[in-house]
């Protein structure tokens, strides 16, 4: 392991790429904000990311739904990713950003804040979830990096995506 | 399975259809060297292909049958039925062998030992042998053949394929998947919201250099959307070309000769459909051909020629394409039908009674009815025409039928153009939009605004009080369990669109009606799947996402139990027809306009800068040809953006008519007041509660197209003269046009007394159309005056009318009965009526 953990982030991503090779093995992950918190997904997850896209509520649909978005001719369902975490609401007038992920034949956006950088990290510094988190995200987490200065959760794109339980 | 077995499947898929088709030619014309050529040459390409595949049995079969036309091409054998019979059952063979192909990538198990032998005897025996030795070896190879018929009969009861495209455009053509066509169906949209944007924000932004430029680009985007829409659309021909074959495969089974007639083999319609509506289809016309037409003798016996035929046609209608399928034969016997309704239990014979008789003749359609007392191998095995009008209603299809005893049945079936593309009506509720299937929209009501139309409470529940009817309201915004944002403290007036579901009605409140748009249905997401209350969603032309409404979904939510058992009536027999189908459109400032949609071949929107000026008249490129223009009084006749342009044909010559705004068909039982001082216009009706300036049609069109109505006589019709009897100044004009286009010398009256006058004054005329309701003597009276003697007692008498009066007016001496505004229909009868009278 030649990897200093305290070297820069950002200088890490960069040279990932060249690095890949001698390492054993990594991922990369697209970092976003939700709240204060720092999280990633697995940027292969991903198909893109939209800004500032119209949502037209869905009525009767299950509270983690925010509506549906027309995504270039494509109808888009957008997940509330904050209800989901047991977040506060966003702020009325904040931006509206959305990360574009697949599940079977559908596709969903999940609703975020803001999005960062792509970071690539070794599979090996993926550590377990501190056991005193909220229900909440320990149901959507799968696991944790240490940064330098501060957390990233990784989300859980499946159980983010996962059919809401029926009402009856 | 390889490309190049699955390429070879749908190949000969295609080879065996026109092999069919060409067979049943050669049958006919022995002769016919052309059609021998290209026969051998499709069969030497399937016994070609499949030896370089590796298919033995196949190329067997294929080979026998090959050596077998090689000697009719060669002039070694003689082009007997019996020879044509054989080959039929080689391509039979094929069929079978192809079909296991497909399914399991196989060839089937076994040989065709006695196929093969039948055909190679034929093939070596009959070379100088005299023709019959063959015979019974070919009547038992084909199942159930009757023996070898004489050859002149056999051409009598061969099917006749007219519009025969079948010329082979082989080679400018390429396959392409579906899957393919979809996506850029998908892209194609994309493209055309990115125009609107652009057009928007050119509109927007004064002086741009670009108008130009994006102006090309809008209209290569519209040109590109419709040719993609055009590949998938096909003709309705593709499903036909399997019906003559087995028109004269069950003629000769039954002992019957059929003409089966095909018209409008080129009316196009949307691949979906297509699939979904060959089985129905094929299900009916081997219905006419088993049930309909009646056994040579028997026809003879009833004076009819010993020949029947069925009429197949297909024409566009108004965003829908209409299917007919009419026989000459027995028809349907209502009383029959009656006793076998009230023996099953699907009618009281108190209220049997009282049933008309296109209610009776409806009774086919129940679940496992079935009048074939015989039940034969062809069909009437019980899950007749049910089936077909659940598949045909399944795409938002309708069926009718109209039959007359001893003379025959019609079937008319009318299907959307395509699935993925449904009219709907745009509503607004709690400050959002939702689409609603024009198709399950039977009107919009405004209670409390219009007379007689009230929303009442019994409970809890609210009800809808609308004429002579009680209809319970679901209120959309607490269904969806949205609430309305408060603007200014002003309640929205209530709108009540009634929606039929399986027959029930319903009322949903709205807060408002946006418009009708042509939506393009897309499914949702899975996780919204489980909400009843959607049917799908779809993108309107500005670009959001809204929610179609599916009012089965609706109606269960709010738990209105669809269908009553107890309502006895025949599910929508009655709204259906009684009334009209009038197209409400907005033409300037004023109350909206309306006219029958029957008159109108297609709605159309039509870019302003495609327009353009030669002369005083506006024209417009159409379909590669120049259609003339003409705005109704009160629209300009230039303005921006796309126009609604109705498009009327006669005789494949299009004139559009410009209108401000298409808002909606609203079924309507049309009674009309006159008020003769508004020029262009017939008079006013009350449609969906309003108000609505009826538009004469004939005023309008033919300012822009004097020669429109006198369109070239028809030879048969020329020295005909028609007597057209009826009150209403509204039908007059619109049936006398029609009339004397068709080439009919027309003499208008508009009362029985009138035409009693004509009589004695000694007029003579070939055939009457009358109305039945008159006011004074009615039409069943006239008629009864007339056959009860004098110069006109052996007149053909249509009657003309826009209710249920079949058996009354038969009674009364009426030769046919016509529905007021089916044009076609109304030709048609005529002919049929005038050419009786001369051959007797």
């Amino acid at each position: 392991m030649l990897r200093d953990p305290h070297a820069d982030h950002q200088a890490e991503a960069a040279t990932a790429a060249d690095r890949s090779l001698s390492r054993d093995r990594e991922s990369s992950y697209v970092t976003l904000t939700l709240g204060d918190q720092l999280c990633g997904v697995p940027v292969l997850r991903i198909r893109e990311v939209v800004t500032d896209a119209r949502i037209v509520r869905v009525p009767l649909a299950p509270a983690q739904i925010a509506g549906n978005i027309n995504l270039r001719g494509r109808i888009v369902t957008a997940i509330d990713t904050r209800y989901l975490l047991g977040l506060p609401p966003q702020e009325a007038g904040s931006r509206r950003v959305a990360a574009v992920a697949e599940r079977g034949a559908d596709l969903y956006a999940l609703l975020i804040d803001q999005v960062l950088e792509v970071l690539t990290l070794p599979d090996a510094d993926l550590e377990p979830l501190p056991i005193n988190l909220s229900a909440e995200w320990r149901k959507h987490s799968s696991g944790v990096f240490r940064l330098p200065d501060r957390l990233l959760m990784l989300l859980d794109i499946e159980s983010l995506l996962a059919m809401p339980a029926l009402a009856a | 399975m390889d490309d190049l077995l699955r390429d070879f499947i749908s190949e000969t898929a295609e080879s065996l259809a026109e092999l069919d088709l060409a067979l049943i030619r050669l049958e006919r014309h022995p002769d016919d060297n052309q059609t021998l050529s290209l026969i051998f040459r499709l069969m030497h390409t399937i016994k070609g292909t499949c030896g370089f595949l590796g298919l033995p049995r196949l190329e067997k079969l294929a080979h026998a049958a090959e050596t077998v036309l090689d000697g009719m091409r060669g002039g070694t054998l003689p082009v007997s039925s019996g020879g044509v019979g054989l080959i039929l059952s080689a391509i039979d063979g094929i069929r079978h062998i192809v079909s296991t192909l497909e399914r399991s990538g196989h060839e089937p198990e076994g040989a065709d030992a006695t196929l093969i032998t039948a055909l190679d005897s034929y093939a070596a025996g009959i070379t100088g042998a005299p023709a019959p030795s063959s015979a019974p070896a070919a009547a038992s190879v084909r199942m159930d053949r009757p023996p070898e018929p004489a050859a002149a009969e056999l051409s009598a009861a061969a099917t006749e394929v007219m519009d025969q495209t079948a010329t082979s455009v082989r080679g400018q053509t390429i396959r392409v998947s579906v899957d393919v066509l979809e996506s850029l169906m998908t892209v194609v949209s994309e493209l055309v919201l990115t125009r609107n944007q652009f057009l928007q924000h050119l509109r927007t932004s004064e002086g741009s250099d670009l108008t130009g430029s994006v102006q090309r680009l809008s209209h290569l985007t519209s040109e590109l959307q419709e040719r993609v829409m055009k590949t998938r659309m096909q003709p309705i021909g593709n499903v036909w070309n399997i019906l003559p074959r087995q028109i004269r495969d069950l003629a000769h089974d039954l002992g019957k000769r059929i003409d089966l007639v095909m018209r409008g083999a080129d009316t196009e319609l949307d691949r979906q459909v297509l699939e979904l509506i060959k089985d129905p289809l094929t299900h009916m016309i081997r219905n006419s051909a088993d049930h309909g037409i009646e056994l040579p003798d028997v026809r003879v016996a009833a004076g009819k020629a010993p020949g029947g035929t069925i009429r197949l046609s297909a024409r566009h209608e108004g965003g829908h394409v209409v299917i007919e399928i009419e026989d000459d034969g027995r028809g349907i016997d209502t009383a029959r039908v009656l006793e076998k309704a009230i023996a099953q239990g699907l009618v009281t014979s108190a209220r049997a009674a009282t049933l008309s008789e296109e209610e009776v003749q409806r009774f086919i359609f129940a679940p496992g009815f079935s009048t074939a007392s015989a039940v034969t191998a062809v069909s009437g095995r019980g899950v007749g025409m049910d089936v077909v009008r659940t598949n045909i209603e399944q795409i938002g299809g309708s069926i009718a039928v109209h039959s007359m005893l001893g003379r025959g049945s019609r079937f008319v079936i009318k299907i959307p153009l395509t699935l993925a593309i449904v009219s709907a009506l745009i509503v607004g509720c709690a400050g959002e939009r939702f689409a609603i299937p024009q198709a399950s929209v039977v009107e919009v009501v405004r209670p409390g605004m219009q007379a007689g139309i009230a929303i009442e409470n019994v409970g809890a529940q609210p009800v809808l009080r609308l004429r002579e009817e009680l209809l319970p309201l679901v209120r959309l915004a607490t269904l969806l369990e949205i609430e309305a944002v408060d603007v200014g403290g002003e309640r929205p007036t209530d709108t009540v669109a009634v929606l039929t579901v399986g027959g029930a009605r319903l009322g949903l409140i709205v807060d408002g009606i946006f418009d009708t748009e042509e939506i393009v249905v897309k499914p949702v997401n899975t996780m919204l799947r489980h909400i009843a209350a959607f049917g799908g969603n779809t993108i309107l032309e500005d670009g959001s996402v809204i929610m179609i409404l599916d009012p089965t979904g609706i109606a269960r939510h709010a738990r209105v139990e669809a269908a009553a058992a107890s309502d006895e009536r025949a599910p929508d027999a009655g709204d259906e027809d009684d009334s009209l189908d009038m197209l409400l459109l907005r033409a300037g400032p004023g109350a909206p306009c309306a006219l029958p949609l029957s008159l109108i071949a297609r709605l159309e929107s039509i870019p302003s800068d495609q327009i353009e000026l030669s002369g005083e008249t506006m024209m417009v490129q159409y379909r590669g040809k120049l259609m003339p223009l003409i705005a109704i009084e009160g629209v300009p006749s230039i303005a921006a953006g796309p126009r609604a342009v109705l498009v009327f044909e006669e005789d494949n010559r299009p004139v559009g008519m410009i209108v401000d705004a298409i808002l909606d068909v609203v079924p309507t039982s049309l009674k009309i007041e006159l008020r003769p001082d508004r020029p262009g216009f017939l008079g006013t009706a009350v449609i969906a509660g309003r108000a609505t300036d009826v538009v004469d049609t004939s005023f309008w069109l033919a300012r822009v197209a004097s020669d429109w109505f006198n369109r070239k006589t028809s030879q048969e019709n020329a020295r005909n003269r028609l007597l057209v009897v009826d009150d209403s100044r509204f039908f007059r004009q619109l049936v006398a046009p029609t009339l004397s286009a068709a080439g009919y010398d027309v003499t208008v009256v508009e009362s029985a007394e009138a035409a009693l006058g004509m009589r004695d004054r000694g007029r003579s005329f070939d055939a009457i159309v009358s109305d039945l309701e008159m006011p004074g003597m009615d039409g069943l009276t006239l008629a009864r005056t007339l056959r009860e003697g004098g110069q006109w007692s052996t007149l053909p008498i249509l009657a003309l009318t826009s209710r249920d009066a079949g058996r009354q007016a038969r009674e009364a001496g009426f030769t046919d009965i016509v529905r007021k505004f089916e044009r076609d229909k109304l030709l048609e009868s005529l002919s049929a009526c005038l050419s009786e009278t001369l051959a007797a």
